[in-house]
């Protein structure tokens, strides 16, 4: 890394925490007053994060759904019955993995652009390494083999990180005569070293057909190939049966070696050499084995194939030293890979955990070891473990990220410490940008009895919605809410509405308020108001009558609003037929004196006199109504029907 | 690897302070242009100012974001003494289109006789109470009762700190187990005056806010103070920019039923930092708690980050280089204004990374 020269002289960096970046800025926080040069600049500096990149979002995807399904594996078996279910997990957590590195690799090989090559064909490494990783924790920790099962397994998982050989070998034999071939013996040898003997028998008939003086000897060979035992973990036979088995079978491989029999061929010997495992031919096959585990697993192969698991961080570290020349320095990698062959967990995760870009890998993993009973659990500052720690970490980071916040939903939900707080605290901050995604969140956190934010989800939404001036959809977020204050001032605001406009806007809304209207007293006057209109409207002017008085006899509506529901009277007073009774003319009679009683006491109105003029003809056109219809009614009401 | 994008601020002089609301999808930025900006963060995460205007007639210190329950709510504070709110009004459709929004004045604050240097918003739970501190070493504490009308303010509170005053920070956290309080942060530089930090708390008796600790060890002027969010914990934790990094914990003692007065605090240190070697200006924490940026004299914002046994280190460095921005606005611009330096650097399998 370039040594940057700092700040230019005098000047600070000032920031501004955002959601997923920090904005930087250059200031100078000293001055007093205005000083220098305008700033040309604001820079927003975000982690170059894994999230952003599309493929590995199908990573977060499928990983999130294992780790839904782990976490809610029976309690009711006991651990040692769990295992081949951790087993799977852990095998399917990998195969992700892999079908990642896969499609990377390819968008890495046909893209023509060499940084986005470059940028790809890191993230395959980064990858490749982590599963790796993954599957020798597998090994050692989740599937614990046993001495025996334990040489074939971390076999298998040399084998599977060593793709190379496969190529060449088809190189090989693809070729016009694969025993001339340059890279034969390379093949040959490499199968040996990982244990591949069949192939290498194969392989080898191809070079004995073409030496048939040497007969004799490609044939030892073959036997000698074709004898050496591999430990059956399924049969009968012990670990202590097949030791026996096993160093005979070293013995007569060294008798070869003793006896010359290979003395003529040199790759034959080389060959012997390595079976009979001599760590001097070993390492001189440094670039065939290519690093220093395959060099352990192919030394314990030929040394000790019944290594126990405690036995290995003595190979390891011996195998690490020899392997490295001693001008290099063990990469973090190897630390790590060293770290596991001690069974030293926690150093593992630690490890990962600082040389790796995301948490992805150290939360999953955890995870699953804690599952697996393999953590201990640290009594903790804050009072959680490593693995909640790590998942809240890892969680964090997703809710940043405009559609993978809501996989971290499920994280936070299975941290039992501080999940809860965690998903209160972030997801109240996740952008509202449409009414579905603010839909979406607020199912979230109903579904998980978050009140708090509930509330405070939807008064944004209501106050959005005002200042832009829906109020149906205020009124309807502030009922969500249960925000009676907010409520009864959008209630007031539609009152207003109407009354300078005459008609309702929103009307479904009002009309379906059921139940809610009972949230606040204007609110219930709103939509008691528009029933009254309804009514009217479908001529059912008797119920309209009676709820319009009632709405200013039970003091549902505000006195404000009286002079309005006189004038709205006035077409029912003056229809042919009598629809107020004689009492109810009275009632509203009562209610215009007084309206008008306490007009007189009030502060003078703002308005100019013509209102006023306007207001005295509005009371008097009701007085008149009002006493013709009580006229009429009282004549109804005494008239006996025929 | 970090990835820079840079944004063409347009100030005619220094920026002071930048402010995202509480979406992060807008931005707020002032100056001692004397002006205010507001950005808002396009789909495709692009910065446009939709609103530049003159706030008022001295260098702009601060600018901060009311919680958006209250709307759309912008306070800026002021070399000329006074503090300003502002509402954005929804304006003609022919100005959205344009991409341009109005703000207008509420109010103005003009009880200060010196500098206001920081105005802050307190909790959502406490309604819509605005606080600011000056260099008269005054806070001043206003409350709008009505939430629909912003031109009403009434002074409520008037703390007299003794100290010139450089910054304000409330507590966070609205749980009902703690009453409502904030911590005050003094640059004078004589360190024979005592503690620089004030932590005042509010009395439900005697309705009023009443010192609850000073923090003696801290005798340096200080510059920045911030609590961190919350999160269930027992304790408080407040960090202070001062001549390094100190991280406090702040733990409440358990206060007797008879007891009236303000809560007793067990104040320990958990971290001192003075990699910055220098006056440190501005402490921030991120959302979750989880990290701390600090920014100091030197020139660089340092990441300080806890592990899971409560160490403290730093994770990160941001450098600026000074040299002039050749990319133009939009471009990422990796490494040619701003660089990252971080901990443990690899060429092999592993890339160089912040844990963030």
């Amino acid at each position: 890394m370039q040594n940057i020269p700092a700040a230019s002289a005098g000047t600070h960096l000032g920031f501004a925490w955002g959601p997923g970046d920090i904005l930087v800025y250059e200031t100078l926080y000293k001055a007093s007053g205005a000083i220098g040069s305008g700033c040309p600049c604001i820079h927003e500096v975000r982690k170059d994060e894994d999230i952003y990149s599309p493929i590995l979002r199908k990573l977060f995807n499928e990983s999130h759904h294992i780790f839904v399904g782990l976490q809610t594996i029976g309690e009711d078996l006991p651990s040692k019955n769990k295992k081949p279910q951790f087993v799977s997990i852990s095998k399917n957590y990998r195969s992700v993995i892999r079908a990642c590195m896969e499609e990377l690799q390819q968008v890495a090989v046909s893209s023509k652009v060499a940084d986005v090559a470059t940028q790809y064909g890191n993230q395959v490494s980064i990858l490749l390494a982590i599963e790796l990783i993954w599957n020798l924790c597998e090994v050692l920790f989740i599937d614990a083999a046993p001495a025996g099962s334990l040489l074939l397994h971390l076999l298998d998982w040399v084998r599977l990180h060593k793709a190379d050989v496969d190529e060449k070998a088809r190189e090989v034999l693809q070729s016009e005569s694969p025993a001339e071939h340059h890279d034969y013996w390379n093949v040959v040898v490499s199968y040996v070293l990982q244990g591949r003997l069949e192939e290498a028998r194969q392989m080898l008939v191809k070079q004995a057909t073409l030496q048939p003086a040497a007969r004799s000897m490609y044939k030892l060979m073959d036997t000698l190939l074709s004898k050496m035992p591999f430990y059956n973990p399924g049969g009968t036979q012990t670990l202590t049966e097949f030791d026996v088995k096993w160093r005979h079978w070293h013995e007569e491989v060294d008798r070869c070696l003793q006896d010359n029999s290979f003395a003529s061929n040199k790759h034959l010997e080389v060959i012997c050499k390595i079976l009979v495992g001599d760590e001097d031919t070993l390492l001189e096959h440094k670039d065939l084995l290519s690093t220093w585990y395959h060099f352990l697993v192919t030394r314990l192969l030929f040394c000790h194939p019944t290594v126990k698991p405690t036995e290995l961080h003595y190979y390891a570290q011996s195998c690490l030293t020899m392997f490295l020349d001693s001008r290099s320095v063990p990469e973090p990698l190897d630390s790590i890979l060293l770290a596991a062959f001690e069974f030293d967990i926690h150093q593992v995760i630690k490890d990962c955990s600082i040389a790796l870009n995301n948490w992805w890998f150290v939360a999953h993993l955890t995870d699953l070891l804690d599952h697996c009973k393999l953590l201990q659990s640290h009594n903790l500052h804050f009072g959680s473990n490593l693995r909640e720690f790590l998942l809240l970490e890892y969680a964090s980071g997703l809710f940043t990220h405009h559609s993978l916040w809501q996989l971290a939903v499920d994280y936070f939900d299975h941290c039992p410490e501080f999940g809860r707080v965690y998903l209160e605290l972030q997801i109240e901050r996740v952008p509202l940008d449409t009414e579905r995604k603010a839909l979406k969140v607020l199912r979230i956190c109903e579904q998980r009895q978050m009140s708090e934010q509930v509330r405070s989800i939807c008064k944004i939404m209501a106050m959005r919605a005002l200042r832009n001036n829906r109020l149906g959809s205020a009124l309807s977020w502030s009922i969500r809410a249960k925000d009676a204050a907010f409520a009864t001032l959008i209630s007031e605001k539609f009152l207003q509405d109407y009354c300078a406009r005459g008609t309702f806007s929103d009307l479904d809304l009002i009309d379906n308020l059921g139940p809610a209207m009972l949230l606040s007293d204007r609110l219930t006057f709103l939509g008691k108001y528009r029933e009254f209109h309804k009514l009217y409207g479908e001529k059912r002017s008797g119920e309209a009558a009676k709820l319009l008085l009632s709405l200013m006899t039970a003091k549902i509506a505000p006195r404000s609003f009286w002079m309005t529901l006189l004038t709205d009277a006035l077409p029912l007073l003056e229809q042919k037929e009598v629809i107020f009774s004689a009492d109810q003319t009275h009632e509203l009679m009562f209610c215009l004196e007084e309206l008008t009683s306490l007009n007189t006491t009030a502060p003078g109105a703002d308005g100019p006199m013509q209102d006023e003029d306007t207001e005295l003809t509005k009371v008097e056109l009701l007085r008149l109504a009002l006493a013709r219809n009580l006229a009429r009614a009282i004549v109804k009401e005494g008239t006996v029907e025929a | 690897m970090f990835v820079a994008r840079s944004i063409a601020a347009d100030h005619k002089d220094l920026i002071h302070d930048v402010s995202y609301d509480f979406h992060g999808r807008r931005m707020a930025t002032c100056s001692s242009d004397q002006s205010v900006k507001v950005w808002d963060k396009s789909e495709n995460g692009e910065w446009h100012c939709t609103a530049s205007w003159k706030t008022h007639s001295g260098s702009v210190w601060r600018v901060t974001w009311a919680h958006p329950e209250f709307g759309q709510v912008l306070a800026s504070c002021s070399f000329d003494r006074t503090a300003a709110v502002w509402e954005e009004i929804v304006g003609e459709s022919n100005d959205k289109q344009r991409g341009l929004s109005h703000w207008i004045k509420r109010t103005t604050l003009v009880d200060s006789r010196t500098s206001v240097t920081d105005v802050k918003f307190a909790p959502k739970h406490m309604g819509l109470m605005l606080t600011t501190c000056s260099a008269d070493g005054v806070v001043r504490i206003y409350e709008a009762p009505d939430v629909m009308n912003l031109s009403q303010w009434s002074l409520q509170h008037e703390i007299s700190c003794k100290l010139s005053c450089s910054c304000i920070s409330w507590n966070p956290s609205s749980s009902r187990a703690h009453p409502p309080m904030f911590a005050v942060g003094s640059d004078d530089s004589n360190v024979t005056y005592g503690g620089k930090v004030q932590i005042y708390e509010y009395n439900e008796n005697t309705r009023k806010y009443a010192k609850a600790e000073t923090l003696m060890t801290v005798t340096d002027a200080v510059h920045d103070i911030a609590f961190a969010p919350n999160l269930g914990r027992s304790f408080h934790v407040l960090a202070i920019a001062t001549k390094d990094v100190r991280i406090f914990k702040l733990v409440p003692m358990r206060k007797e039923s008879t007891s009236t007065g303000p809560t007793k605090f067990e104040v320990q240190i958990v971290a001192q930092f003075d990699n910055h070697n220098s006056q440190v200006w501005r402490v921030s924490w991120n959302i979750t708690s989880t990290l701390l940026a600090s920014s100091g004299d030197d020139g660089c914002v340092r990441l300080w980050k806890a592990n899971y046994m409560d160490n403290w280190k730093c994770t990160g460095i941001l450098k600026g280089d000074g040299s002039p921005l050749s990319g133009s606005s939009g471009q990422p611009t990796a490494m040619s204004t701003v660089v990252a330096i971080l901990g443990y650097q690899n060429q092999g399998v592993f890339k160089a990374n912040i844990i963030m």
